[in-house]
């Protein structure tokens, strides 16, 4: 980098500054409740500035605590891991069905109705969810799958599509056109040349799309509360972590079952991290 | 042979066009029906609802044939100040959220621009907020600033020498050298620029990326003030994205439910419009009421997203 372009001393000062600060703000919470999880409340309460547990204190009792069964004498939390696990893979499966075809059309097709659509799926992309909230509650009422996990599949599903569409669509217009219009002209038919053509090539695209929906599943909590509240079995993770909440369940319990549900989003974030931020951002580049 | 030769010919007759047009709708079809199911008629029926006098005991028996019209759950609305408070609060909630979290993104953004060793890591790390599941990140806030064992109020009181613990997420107004502070709204909104000050990071970055490094050096060269460079050449290329980025956190922030509730209840002065919406539904079981709220609500978003559409055609042409 050329010399007049290097910043004064006192900027550079204010610059490393800054982004400490940024750093232990943005992480610094986290590891509190890492750190908090692994004492016993006893000496939370006791001395709760002291961050750092001492080493004779530490234990994953809370963890257990949090996972194992009623029955065993904990808070039921696996059950609840287990019901978000089926919600969030169930989303993931049909979403990204939809999607990779609804994208493919946005991306390359020229159909009549393709403005239409397009601005339909963006007005749903904005619409205040809480809105919807209120007739989705009567009609799954209705339906008799209020309080069931495919009333709640339907609507992650419903909801988690038009951003799946947004993504995919980035990646399939990365992609060159020429190797699509070979495989049709050579005879194949658009189903085919999408799976064995189109979808080797978009597979970084289909993962990240995939982890992203997965993401908004797992993290989910108005919709489970709305719907599935009044029947503990159903509890999805963050329902259930909440609702356990107004119960007199020891902090350091529920910190640990946070920790429990972030561990898998983290991981599977930084493991596709390239990938998804080039996907969200794309619009932001024009 | 027989059976296939006539969808060949079929096939063959189509012209690309029409064949795309087909191709399209049926592609788009599975999307659309749950889109249509669980998006566009849930909005006609919360219009419904909105201008009928509907309870939740009432569903059973709901018809068409049967509901009542009546205007009343918006002169009702419209009478209660309460109403007018929610509105309030959720615009201030939403316009302080919105400065705050591009605010932050921006200045993040910038302050990262410059490639460092380990810029990588550091970029990673501050997405943690905006990664971390909503019911993690308030447990976690919910214990820092607990009364009784919470480590803010435990550094105040023995640090700050505090004469009594804050109680952060239920204090509606405290008096800060003769000033009164909205404690509890603040904590929500500080919150909420946590979590989503990292997205705003990421779409300024990425828009950053695509901002020639030329003009800037020239401007250096004729001897511009790292400031002037900043203001009359980086910020210029950057209003787009972040034009953009305002009107989308302020659309999801009037609409945020998940944070405030979860954080306080509402309780505190922080009953946004969302839980207002929430309540009346589950507390009150008033269907129409909420609706009407609801539907409000969209109103006042519309003429937001009207205006910037408008807005930034107006500048195309300019």
């Amino acid at each position: 980098m050329s010399a007049p372009l290097r910043p004064s001393r006192p900027a550079t000062v204010g610059r490393v500054v800054f982004i400490t600060l940024a750093l232990i703000a943005a992480i610094g919470p986290v590891l509190y409740g890492v750190l908090l999880s692994l004492r016993p409340f006893s000496s939370i309460a006791a001395a709760p500035l002291d961050l750092l547990p001492s080493l004779d204190e530490v234990d994953l009792e809370s963890y257990v605590t949090a996972m194992v069964d009623e029955s065993a004498g904990g808070f039921g939390l696996g059950r609840f891991v287990f019901n978000s696990l089926l919600a969030a893979l169930g989303t993931v499966v049909l979403s990204l069905l939809a999607c990779i075809f609804g994208a493919y059309a946005a991306a390359r097709l020229r159909y009549r109705g393709r403005r239409v659509v397009n601005s339909i799926i963006l007005m749903v992309y904005l619409f205040p969810g809480i809105v919807l909230a209120v007739p989705l509650f009567v009609m799954l009422s209705r339906a008799g799958l209020r309080g069931s996990l495919v009333g709640l599949l339907v609507v992650y599903v419903a909801s988690t599509i038009p951003v799946a569409i947004y993504m995919m669509r980035n990646y399939f217009l990365a992609l060159p056109e020429s190797v699509e219009e070979a495989a049709l002209i050579d005879g194949c038919s658009l189903p085919v040349m999408l799976w064995r053509v189109v979808l080797p090539i978009a597979l970084p695209g289909v993962v990240a799309t995939s982890i992203y929906v997965f993401m908004i599943a797992w993290n989910e909590y108005f919709y489970a509360l709305l719907f599935l509240v009044q029947d503990r079995t159903l509890w999805t993770a963050p329902l259930g972590i909440s609702q356990l909440t107004d119960f007199q369940v020891p902090v350091t319990v529920l910190l640990a079952g946070s920790i429990t549900v972030t561990i898998p989003v983290i991981v599977l974030f930084f493991l596709a991290q390239r990938y998804l931020v080039s996907g969200l951002t794309a619009g932001a580049e024009k | 042979m027989t059976t296939s030769s006539p969808r060949i010919s079929r096939w063959g007759r189509l012209s690309r066009s029409q064949r795309d047009n087909r191709n399209g709708q049926l592609l788009t079809a599975p999307s659309m029906v749950l889109i249509v199911l669980v998006a566009i008629v849930p909005f006609l029926l919360v219009i419904v609802f909105a201008f009928s006098d509907v309870r939740l005991v009432d569903i059973p028996r709901l018809t068409p044939w049967n509901i009542d019209f009546t205007l009343d759950n918006f002169t009702r609305a419209i009478r209660t100040p309460s109403f007018w408070a929610a509105l309030w609060t959720t615009v201030l909630y939403a316009g302080l959220t919105t400065i705050g979290s591009v605010g932050c993104g921006l200045a993040l953004a910038l302050a990262l621009r410059r490639n460092f060793r380990g810029r990588g890591i550091v970029r990673a790390l501050v997405l943690v907020p905006y990664v971390l599941p909503i019911i993690a990140a308030v447990t976690i806030w919910k214990t820092m600033l607990n009364p009784q064992y919470g480590v803010v109020n435990a550094f105040g009181r023995e640090v700050l020498g505090w004469s009594a613990p804050i109680g952060f997420l239920n204090t509606a107004s405290a008096e800060v050298w003769g000033v009164p502070v909205p404690v509890s709204l603040l904590v929500v909104v500080v919150f909420e620029v946590w979590k989503s000050a990292p997205l705003a990071f990421l779409f300024v970055t990425a828009r950053l990326q695509g901002v020639p490094g030329e003009l800037e050096e020239a401007a250096a060269l004729d001897g511009a003030t790292g400031r002037q460079t900043l203001r009359h050449i980086v910020l210029p290329q950057l209003r787009t994205v972040i034009l953009l980025l305002v009107l989308l956190r302020f659309i999801w922030s009037f609409q945020s439910f998940n944070d405030v509730y979860l954080l306080t209840e509402g309780a505190g002065g922080t009953q946004v419009m969302a839980i207002r919406v929430y309540n009346e539904l589950i507390t009150r079981a008033d269907i129409g009421a909420s609706a009407a709220y609801g539907l409000l609500m969209t109103a006042i978003l519309t003429v937001l997203l009207v205006g910037y559409v408008l807005l930034s055609r107006r500048k195309e042409e300019m």
